[in-house]
């Protein structure tokens, strides 16, 4: 019949798609680091960055610097500041509002050009000045709000810088240790942020050399650093953003890079197994409920809020992580330089917390009943849905009923700002949210000021408490580095005491990499070093 | 002819200003606040006014459509807020990045499934025909972004074979037709191919049985053509419906896969797009739905006025 003599052509027709063997991939050059980033995209590359800590981590301290830095050099103690692109500072005592910064001499922008009092104060008009020719909108709505205090500024003379506070306070250098130094005599060549984007000039320990957006960057080293110790012994770092965990893995896997931030909890047994190194590190995170202290919350009763804080088997949800986590003793982890000494432990006891509710009016024959507002993913969340559940379970034992209003993390960051009193906080008294809290303000101070309640702050319970302010008050006027910190202690015992959150957990910070990486100290802080880091043959 | 081309052209203005207040207001109805992509979360209420006002979101909805329009008609499609490049750029970057994708998926897929809609209309019923069958009915069934992963779990995480993501070791702004690229585009193009490879096999498989049972081929058979005339034939009667349904699938690959983007970090408009969501980018979001948009658009005009000129029977109705 025709069609079987027709079957021929057909079968030739096959033969065309059988596929070809595929050669291995090519091996890049020796000395060369290529990290899949959680973002979407290249960090923005102007100084000021985007993409929150992550931003700050690879684009931020690499290719600049601060007036002062963070010490990144331990894994072992929480980091603390270290000079940067001042030498050093200090507070007038007379007048606590004027600081003085002692400017590093000698230090050169990528493009030749010179590190001086005035071109720092070029790069505060770029961030606080809307009429200076160089004020840059994106660069602004990263770093003004960094800086509160600041009121203004002026060069003294070549390499002295004075900053004047709105009123005094201590915390400026943690303030300033967000805020990049770009290059003034780059920009002026340039004219635009737009072109300066394409070819930065900071200080920093790395160069741009490379950018295609939403795709790649790499950095080479800057052989002229002034910190002789920090000149990166890499050849290259290649930065490539891959938002999407399950193509992070298989990134990794495939050897398209040595180096994923935030695998998966539940990749992580294989990964290990599979030869590559997981590093993780105690770092300034917290994992909490934000309990609201509106009239008519039921988190109003310290009682209520103890007994939930006793009921949460962490150890139980460290399991469900994969041990990814370091289980909560306080808002600081343990260890931390403010964790002080507080007198109420946060361990596992349903007795006692049965033994709470019942005190308060409640138990499981009578659960009190209440709404949770929680979100299904979100930068630092962690995996809330199961992570949630979990707490959820632990507390229908003590006859604290849970129900959970979920909302997209974008919209959970806009019930946040707006308040536990406004209506789009649905009636919700508290609120799973995870918390940046590496310096004293952002640490403690943001979160429970009386006068930062919505809309003027991010006190989303609106707890208001006068000795807590008066702790605050101190914070900001205790200049003694030392001194300083005792205070920040005894803030840190009345968040526990009081256990004014739902302490749960911190992250860990999980990394993953191939055993060619070499040299990485992974610090207790948000941001890297990745100087010291080299690739292995 | 070319009054019925120009009349055509006409009617797609009205469509093309609808497609623009949809694009406009469908991006602003949706929950989440656009400055989210620029301000820390803890911005005060006082700077993310500041900013509102900077990108104009402080003002009423019918201003921000007719400056965006404004814009819009002298090609401007705004400035992405989250990276403050021109929207125009990038999308143009991922469409060119999309096309490349698309148009081998479709290659691969119009190919395959030709091959498999023939092979199980001339063996209807048999074996091979059910093989072929069952493997165009996996091809349109198949969740996509599944399949991705199972391919990176098989090619790139067990055999090291073809890379996992990205678009070739310098990015897309350096792609070249050579194997360190072409291998960047095997899996995801693959992924993308069994949709068009599946429904233009159930297609041709249709047709082609259709065809055969027709007595103009036992006509050419009886009149002493050979096999190679009858396949030839059987082939032109089944080539302008393939083409069409081709054409079709194309339209579809080139608005881009979210998911086959973003599983295999392509960057194209699928992968743009989710950023833009996630960013709650606005502009790069109008600018990128509407440029797919006014592709559909004009692709569609295309065909109407190509259908027209080869059969004028359209243009009368």
């Amino acid at each position: 019949m025709i069609q079987k003599k027709l079957s021929s052509r057909l079968f030739s027709m096959l033969t065309i798609t059988a596929f070809a063997g595929f050669a291995a991939g090519s091996a890049l050059a020796q000395g060369t680091l290529r990290i899949g980033m959680t973002a979407s995209d290249i960090p923005l590359t102007t100084g000021q960055t985007d993409n929150g800590g992550e931003g700050m981590r690879f684009m931020g301290y690499t290719v600049y610097d601060s007036l002062i830095n963070w010490d990144l050099s331990s894994a072992d103690k929480p980091s603390d500041l270290t000079p940067g692109l001042a030498e050093s500072w200090s507070v007038d005592p007379a007048d606590k509002t004027r600081w003085t910064f002692k400017l590093r001499q000698g230090v050169k922008f990528h493009d030749g050009s010179e590190w001086t009092a005035e071109v720092a104060v070029w790069n505060f008009e770029k961030l606080l000045n809307k009429d200076a020719p160089q004020f840059d909108p994106r660069q602004s709505a990263q770093g003004r709000s960094r800086i509160p205090s600041v009121a203004s500024y002026k060069a003294v003379d070549k390499y002295t810088l004075e900053i004047i506070t709105k009123s005094p306070d201590a915390t400026l250098p943690y303030q300033l240790a967000w805020i990049m130094f770009s290059s003034k005599a780059q920009w002026e060549k340039l004219k635009s942020w737009d072109e300066f984007a394409k070819t930065p000039s900071g200080t920093g320990p790395w160069k741009l050399a490379a950018f295609v957006p939403r795709e790649r960057a790499e950095l080479v080293p800057n052989p002229d650093y002034w910190d002789k110790k920090r000149v990166p012994k890499l050849d290259k770092m290649v930065l490539i953003p891959l938002p999407e965990p399950n193509a992070r893995v298989a990134a990794l896997r495939s050897g398209q890079v040595d180096w994923i931030e935030a695998p998966a909890p539940d990749t992580i047994p294989s990964l290990k197994s599979s030869g590559f190194t997981i590093v993780t590190n105690a770092y300034p995170h917290n994992w909490t409920w934000h309990l609201s202290r509106a009239e008519g919350s039921p988190w109003n009763d310290i009682r209520i809020r103890k007994a939930a804080n006793l009921a949460v088997d962490r150890e139980g949800m460290k399991e469900l992580l994969s041990g990814m986590m370091i289980p909560a003793e306080g808002f600081f982890p343990p260890g931390h330089q403010w964790f002080g000494n507080p007198s109420f432990k946060l361990k596992y006891d349903p007795a006692e917390a049965l033994k709470l509710m019942k005190e308060a009016g409640y138990g499981p024959d009578k659960p009190l009943k209440t709404k949770v507002l929680i979100s299904p993913s979100g930068s630092g969340q962690m995996l809330p849905l199961p992570m949630n559940e979990f707490v959820q379970q632990n507390l229908a034992e003590i006859g604290l009923q849970v129900d959970f209003e979920v909302v997209e993390w974008n919209t959970l960051i806009n019930i946040w700002r707006a308040g536990a009193k406004h209506e789009s906080s649905r009636g919700g008294t508290a609120m799973n949210y995870s918390y940046f809290i590496q310096d004293p303000f952002t640490g403690v101070i943001r979160h429970l000021q009386c006068n930062l309640a919505p809309p003027a702050g991010t006190n989303w319970g609106h707890y208001c408490d006068p000795e807590m302010d008066k702790l605050f008050d101190q914070v900001r006027t205790t200049f003694d580095p030392a001194e300083q910190t005792k205070v920040i202690q005894k803030v840190h015992e009345k968040y526990v005491d009081d256990a004014i959150f739902l302490m749960i957990t911190h992250d860990v910070n999980p990394r993953a990499m191939t055993s060619k990486v070499k040299g990485f100290v992974q610090a207790q802080n948000w941001f890297q070093d990745f100087s010291p880091i080299t690739m292995a043959n | 002819m070319l009054f019925y081309a120009l009349k055509r052209l006409i009617y797609v203005l009205p469509v093309a200003f609808g497609v623009s207040v949809v694009c406009f207001l469908l991006v602003h109805i949706t929950p989440g606040d656009p400055l989210t992509a620029v301000l820390p979360v803890d911005a005060s209420a006082e700077l993310q006014a500041q900013m509102r006002a900077i990108y104009g979101f402080d003002k009423p909805l019918p201003v921000q459509y007719v400056i965006w329009l404004g814009k819009v008609l002298t090609g401007d499609l705004g400035t992405s807020i989250a990276t403050g490049r021109a929207v125009l750029t990038e999308v143009s970057r991922a469409v060119g990045n999309t096309l490349i994708l698309s148009a081998v998926a479709t290659i691969i897929g119009f190919f395959l499934g030709c091959l498999f809609g023939f092979v199980a209309g001339y063996y209807r019923d048999s074996a091979m025909d059910r093989l072929a069958s069952t493997l165009s009915v996996l091809g349109v069934s198949v969740p996509h972004y599944w399949l991705g992963m199972v391919m990176v779990i098989i090619f790139s995480v067990q055999l090291n074979w073809l890379p996992a993501t990205g678009a070739g070791p310098g990015g897309s702004a350096e792609w070249a037709w050579d194997w360190d690229h072409i291998r960047h585009l095997i899996l995801p193009a693959v992924t993308m191919s069994v949709i068009p490879m599946g429904v233009i096999a159930r297609t041709v498989r249709a047709l082609v049985a259709e065809i055969l049972s027709q007595d103009f081929i036992l006509a050419l058979a009886a009149k002493g053509l050979t096999d190679r005339g009858i396949f030839i034939h059987v082939v032109k009667n089944a080539a302008p419906t393939a083409l069409a349904v081709m054409g079709l699938q194309l339209g579809y690959l080139l608005g881009g896969s979210i998911l086959i983007e973003t599983v295999f970090s392509w960057p194209g408009t699928g992968f743009l797009l989710n950023a833009a969501i996630f960013q709650r980018d606005l502009p790069l979001l109008q600018g990128t739905i509407l440029v797919l948009a006014m592709f559909f658009v004009l692709l569609n005009l295309l065909v109407d006025v190509m259908q027209t000129a080869l059969d004028p029977r359209i243009q009368r109705g």
